[in-house]
């Protein structure tokens, strides 16, 4: 007879080793969300800084390109460069509070799936991007670009950029975790992460393109959508099989 | 009487750290509800051993069974059923008390009526909304006490325990971790002669080798102050 | 496994088939009428890219071997291997150059989609070497290391299919179809510079692996002879470790 799950260790002799505890990983994704959120209201950290970044940055572009107004293919790869780099800042601060306060051992000692802490992790990320654009891309759009893609434009782009946003917190997630125990964190961010998200660049700027041209937005190519997506199906394979053996031991 | 099964057995554990040995060797049986202390200078083993006994670690070579449970395989089916403190409070300092608590109360399926009892049980409930980065070294020390047994464990891991904690505080969260808890634990001391009087094992370490293990009550204090030279 | 013998036998074989490889190359193969002698590196560009590409693979799975059975010595042949493919990866990037120089007068051009996912396949795999140095934790550099390799093997099919999409398909091939369709008087140069590639590759992979080897047992005997402490700990370092014992 085993005792039961919630009495505190018991005298007499246990035939059976006692019932395992066990949190669904629903509960320890929500449970790990809310501390992410909560900790990003409470002391801003990535987002004010990942905002303020694209739009200093946009300035700079207005700058070094020389020009008052972008459109097509420039003005796509401006936007993107520009979420791109904001993103390694959300990307190096992901881990470091947990790293720091010895967080990832609290999570480690519950009795619950290490995926969550890649779930949370990689949603907490994409809401951040998320965030970050809803500042980044009327920022763009005031400050740079030249013509006004109508509504239905900007509804495509903001498809492509949803799962844009999708591979980049996948990638975020794997190379934070990685950059987080190294000792030149906010080096190797960069480093890494920018050649891995070269197919989201080429998908995603070569998709945008046609919907900020100066005549008027031409349709989004659907190939760039099955890039993506092919792209974070990989990616959120990929992080699924190898997340844990980075937070073990 | 009839044996009773062992809450925490270890046969041959050995870690290694880089190409040194962190522990080397190391068999023992806790019995449940009894205390196993262990002493030994700074880079004996001590916390690696319970690092590992928290599955946090994995064992290199070695057998270890924590009530019960084969570890590192079966280690996710007694994590809910371990309280670790360490050094590291593993508290946000930029949550409150109260919100750090409950967050380790959702992560292992606890009521926060027990994160209310607790806070009052340490004398944190007044100071339980303000920011940890705001209490003392004592107050953060009485928190992670919180955390280490909010999900009632059966096996305490205790690392220096009443470190920061003056007397009053010490009496507070006695009851929650010490012997008369009724909770098997493995506790670490640099204090020989206190340390001997809450022990009902005594585990010696140097250099992650086994020195001394025995009974405490044939321990006697020099033997510990042994290790240290 | 003993990654010593042989060794002598290899690297004949090696010598010998590059040589003879390089030497039809030359003599034997037809001259290209646009290009020139120049474009005679393909048959040294392209087998040293397919060997680095299939090198960073074969690194990708001792990782998984590392990973699943936590056995240091596929850690260290899992780093062999990659280090050993970026070292031909900036060999092939070099020859690119060179054969762009000759086929298009530029010595760097974007459109061709292998060359350019080459590039980028390489900048990634640049970063093994300063993020393995930059994790102390020996077990943990290893296991870290291990992940990288995984992710980036299976990035480099990603990232070519993505760069190849991403091609306007403006500049016509060098030869007539697509590789392996090569005219009847480049396939023996061409075959044999790569089955030279291949000796070349193996034969450095075993002698690095049988160097390290060596290297850790002696440590591990003086250790046992002299006692823990008369031998000096590793300092920082990427490469890895292998265990004591």
């Amino acid at each position: 007879m085993s005792a039961p799950a919630t009495e505190p260790a018991s005298t007499a002799p246990d035939a059976a080793p006692p019932e395992p505890r066990y949190v669904p990983l629903r509960t320890a994704v929500r449970a790990l969300l809310r501390k992410e959120l909560a900790l990003e209201l409470r002391a801003p950290q990535a987002v004010p800084a990942m905002a303020l970044f694209s739009v200093t940055t946009l300035v700079v572009f207005h700058f070094a390109l020389q020009r008052g107004v972008v459109d097509g293919d420039l003005a796509s790869g401006v936007l993107w460069v520009t979420l791109l780099f904001a993103a390694m800042l959300g990307i190096s601060r992901l881990f470091v509070a947990d790293h720091e306060e010895g967080g990832l051992d609290g999570f480690l000692l519950a009795p619950t799936d290490r995926t969550a802490l890649l779930v949370a992790k990689a949603v907490g990320l994409f809401a951040f991007l998320v965030a970050l654009e809803v500042v980044a891309v009327p920022a763009f759009a005031l400050l740079l670009l030249g013509p006004s893609p109508s509504f239905g434009a900007y509804a495509q782009l903001a498809v492509l950029l949803l799962l844009a946003d999708a591979g980049i917190a996948l990638v975020g997630t794997l190379v934070g975790a990685i950059a987080v125990q190294t000792r030149t964190r906010d080096l190797i961010v960069p480093l890494m992460a920018l050649p891995l998200l070269i197919p989201v660049v080429i998908a995603a700027a070569r998709g945008t393109s046609p919907l900020v041209l100066q005549g008027g937005s031409q349709g989004l190519e659907v190939r760039w959508l099955f890039v993506l997506g092919l792209y974070d199906l990989v990616f959120g394979l990929l992080a699924y099989a190898l997340f844990d053996y980075l937070i073990e031991d | 009487m009839a044996a009773l099964p062992a809450a925490i057995e270890l046969d041959g554990l050995t870690r290694r750290y880089g190409e040194r040995v962190a522990l080397e060797d190391v068999t023992l049986t806790v019995a449940p509800a009894t205390t196993l202390v262990v002493f030994g200078p700074n880079g004996a083993g001590k916390s690696t051993l319970l690092r590992v006994l928290a599955t946090l670690l994995r064992p290199h070579a070695g057998a270890v069974r924590v009530l019960g449970r084969s570890l590192p395989d079966d280690g996710w089916a007694v994590r809910g059923r371990i309280g670790f403190l360490t050094h590291e409070p593993l508290l946000y300092r930029d949550l409150s008390g109260r919100e750090n608590l409950r967050f380790h109360a959702r992560l292992h399926g606890v009521a926060f009526a027990r994160v209310e009892e607790l806070l009052e049980r340490v004398g944190l409930r007044l100071r339980a909304d303000d920011r940890v980065s705001t209490y003392s070294r004592g107050m953060v020390q009485r928190l992670a006490v919180c955390r280490a047994v909010l999900h009632d464990p059966d096996v305490l891991l205790l690392d220096e325990p009443r470190a920061n904690l003056d007397p009053a505080a010490a009496d507070l969260v006695e009851p929650l971790i010490g012997a008369a808890s009724g909770r098997t634990r493995v506790v670490t001391s640099h204090d020989p002669a206190g340390g001997l009087v809450e022990a009902d094992l005594a585990l010696g370490l140097r250099g992650g080798r086994t020195e001394l293990l025995a009974p405490a009550d044939r321990v006697q204090s020099h033997e510990i102050w042994a290790l240290y030279r | 496994m003993l990654y010593g013998t042989r060794l002598r036998a290899l690297s004949i074989a090696t010598l010998v088939t590059m040589t003879a490889a390089l030497a039809l190359a030359f003599f034997y193969a037809p001259m290209d009428a646009d290009q020139g002698f120049m474009q005679k590196i393909f048959y040294i560009h392209v087998p040293m890219g397919i060997v680095a590409l299939c090198g960073f693979v074969w690194g990708g799975i001792n990782a998984i071997q590392h990973l699943r059975t936590r056995d240091a010595k596929y850690d260290l042949r899992s780093y062999v291997a990659i280090h050993l493919s970026l070292i031909l990866g900036a060999g092939v990037l070099v020859t690119g150059s060179i054969w762009a120089k000759a086929s298009w007068g530029h010595w760097w051009v974007w459109d061709e989609p292998t060359l350019v996912s080459f590039l980028i396949v390489f900048l990634l795999y640049a970063t093994y070497q300063p993020m393995r140095f930059s994790i102390e934790d020996r077990e943990k550099q290893a296991r870290y290391a291990s992940v990288f390799a995984i992710t980036a093997g299976a990035f480099v099919p990603l990232n070519f299919i993505a760069v190849r999409l991403a091609q306007a398909y403006t500049h016509p091939r060098v030869f007539a179809t697509a590789d392996g369709g090569l005219p009847a008087k480049m396939q023996l140069p061409f075959y044999l510079s790569l089955l030279g590639m291949t000796l070349l590759y193996i034969t450095l992979w075993r002698y690095e692996m049988a160097s390290k080897n060596t290297s850790a047992k002696l440590r591990a005997l003086r250790r046992k002879l002299a006692g823990d402490d008369a031998v000096a700990p590793v300092g920082r370092t990427a490469a890895p470790s292998l265990p004591t014992t």
